[in-house]
């Protein structure tokens, strides 16, 4: 690699935030009718004002907190099963939070997931519930996360099992298939004020506790032993860290459905342009994932306009993508 | 011999006449031809005589084949075929991705009857069943299949159903009063949200009934829209299920919207929905249900 990944961790802060802005900027701009430039309008009327204060603010806004949960998690789990490959996808917390919220659904009977302050909180619960039952299950299957292609395995195989049931809860309700086929695509369409707000409530403290613990898993990076010996208290700290996970996890997934690759390739993208201890290594790749998430969101209202792609089918092939270029660069 | 000859002609004269008496006998006066039907796949499906067990894979075509008097000739419907009432009391077998291929060939059909995008009429045909594939789309398609179904079946009331669907429709038309004519209309399928556009077959409903539907038929029957496109479009009247229609006012920007500022948001139960979606014998009911919500003069003083 040409570029030396040593660039300061704040330089790096600073231009994912700018990218971050510009990209709001960006999905301020970019709405149902392609690419319209809001304020150079000659005439800026109402009903303009009311979509870009009430639609695609929040919308943007929503994505970019979402993308930047999901960053969180991924390298929350990347820490702590010390593993680059370790994804909230992979350990099954993504598959039970999407489990726990088509239960919910089905239970209640709600067919639109897009919808007030209570019903936020409680399919964000549910999601929450879901997330940590995931990983839990994967945790108890690979007996500890001693060994890491055990870990993983067990993850692939609850992921696997818990999107059968979801499944099999979608063929015995026909009347909320439909709705939840569209949230386990992933889609940021429906992003309000209320998903925004709720976003940003998991995000501060999921982030807090993080970063409160990113000296043990900067102790863990030196393996277990060392961990010990530092004087880490390693059970508590990879509890909370769990729970961090689910909670960043489930939050995202609630609100934006599933939405594959953003916590897996955001951490990627920080360790490739520097390389941070945890402590900064943690917040930077919440701002990579948040600049990647709002990017696929403008991409897939832009490209099809004023028809929409869902979002995770987008994340999915462009992080496939790039998963694929950088295990044909660095074989794993 | 001169005595053996007389006995062995009368043997081969009986015989002969026995024959073409079987012959006579069996075939009946009416049914000289068999009928033969090309699909929606543009295969010839040969029907020597009427069906008389069918399975039917599609609501629609189940719900055809009971207008057409010969829901007596059913065995078994999709899961989803729920009308006529009788015909929930047939085996059910699947849907249109997961029929149940085992249970179809255990009935015994001499027709079954699939859409074109049922996943299982390779596996039926290749297993010697007689599967004949059509789907309505469109009003047209639905004139088609009721004149095909017609024929198969040999109901001789094709000609009578097309007239009392034309009829109905007629008849849900006038409902609407002019001042109603002409408003703008989104019609919501599912809450992703896809909508009908102009090109599907609700679209054309809704334009019989003179409203502007405010998706163009550019954008495909059922596409999937931004949220920001509906209330750029601000529909007069939005036509919804029941689940999504108590929440409308949630969506961010939705509030605004002249159908929901003014109450005029139709929100169809499942029973209805089914109707509204599928292109069958009850259209003219679907119709008359859209032109009184077409019609109707909203819940809050505009």
């Amino acid at each position: 690699m040409s570029v030396k990944p040593g660039r300061s961790p704040w330089t790096l802060a600073a231009l994912l935030l700018l990218c971050g802005l510009a990209l709001v900027t960006l999905g301020l701009a970019v709405g149902s009718t392609g690419w319209h430039w809001p304020l150079g309008a000659a005439a800026p009327d109402l009903g303009q004002a009311a979509i870009l204060w009430e639609i695609r603010l929040p919308r943007s806004l929503g994505a970019w907190l979402a993308g930047a949960l999901l960053g969180l998690a991924g390298a929350v789990a990347q820490g702590l099963f010390r593993n680059p490959l370790a994804d909230p996808y992979l350990l099954g917390s993504a598959s039970g939070a999407s489990l726990g919220v088509a239960v919910l659904l089905a239970a209640t009977g709600l067919s639109s997931p897009a919808t007030g302050w209570l019903a936020q909180l409680g399919i964000t619960g549910a999601a929450f519930a879901g997330a940590l039952g995931g990983v839990l299950l994967t945790l108890a299957l690979a007996r500890g996360v001693q060994q890491t292609l055990r870990l993983l395995l067990a993850g692939v195989i609850v992921g696997v099992v818990l999107g059968a049931l979801s499944s099999l809860l979608l063929l015995r309700l026909p009347e909320v298939m439909r709705t939840l086929q569209g949230f386990m695509l992933g889609s940021t369409g429906f992003l309000g004020w209320s998903a925004v707000q709720v976003l940003a409530m998991s995000l501060a403290p999921a982030l807090f506790v993080a970063v409160a613990l990113a000296r043990a898993l900067d102790a863990l990076a030196l393996g277990e032993a060392t961990a010990l010996s530092l004087g880490v208290p390693l059970g508590p700290a990879r509890g909370l860290l769990v729970a961090v996970m689910a909670l960043a996890t489930g939050a995202a997934v609630a609100q934006v459905g599933l939405v594959a690759f953003v916590g897996l390739v955001a951490p990627h993208l920080v360790r490739l342009a520097a390389r941070p201890t945890h402590r900064a290594l943690l917040p930077l790749s919440a701002l990579a994932g948040g600049a990647l998430l709002l990017a696929a969101d403008v991409a897939s209202r832009w490209v099809l306009a004023p028809q929409e792609l869902p979002v995770g089918v987008l994340t999915a092939v462009l992080g496939g993508g790039y998963l694929l270029w950088l295990m044909h660069r660095r074989p794993l | 011999m001169p005595d053996g000859h007389p006995s062995r002609r009368g043997w081969a004269i009986g015989l002969l006449i026995a024959l073409l008496a079987l012959l006579l006998g069996l075939a009946p006066p009416a049914q000289a031809e068999p009928v033969r039907i090309v699909d929606d796949r543009g295969r010839t499906v040969t029907l020597p005589v009427p069906p008389q067990r069918i399975v039917s894979l599609l609501p629609s075509l189940t719900e055809t084949v009971c207008a057409l008097g010969a829901c007596d000739r059913l065995v078994g419907v999709d899961d989803y075929s729920n009308w006529p009432e009788r015909v929930k009391a047939l085996p059910h077998v699947g849907g249109l991705e997961d029929a149940q291929v085992e249970t179809v060939v255990a009935l015994r059909p001499d027709l079954v009857l699939a859409a074109t995008s049922t996943r299982s009429v390779a596996r039926l045909e290749a297993l010697g069943l007689r599967v004949l594939a059509i789907e309505p789309r469109t009003l047209a398609d639905l004139r088609q299949v009721i004149s095909r179904l017609d024929q198969a079946l040999a109901t001789g009331q094709g000609a009578a159903l097309q007239a009392g669907i034309d009829q109905a429709l007629a008849g849900a038309a006038r409902l609407v009063p002019p001042a109603a004519r002409g408003r703008r209309v989104y019609f919501e399928v599912n809450s992703a949200p896809y909508a009908a556009g102009e090109s599907s077959f609700i679209g054309e409903l809704l334009s019989r009934l003179g409203a502007v539907n405010v998706v163009p038929a550019a954008l495909g029957p059922f596409p999937k829209l931004n949220p920001e496109f509906v209330v750029r479009a601000d529909p007069q009247v939005i036509m919804t299920s029941s689940g999504s229609a108590a929440r409308l006012d949630e969506r961010p920007g939705w509030r605004g919207i002249a159908a929901v500022r003014d109450g005029r948001v139709c929100a169809f139960t499942s029973a209805q929905g089914d109707i509204l979606v599928r292109p069958g014998p009850r259209l003219g009911e679907g119709l008359r249900l859209m032109a009184e919500c077409l019609a109707s003069p909203g819940s809050r003083a505009p």
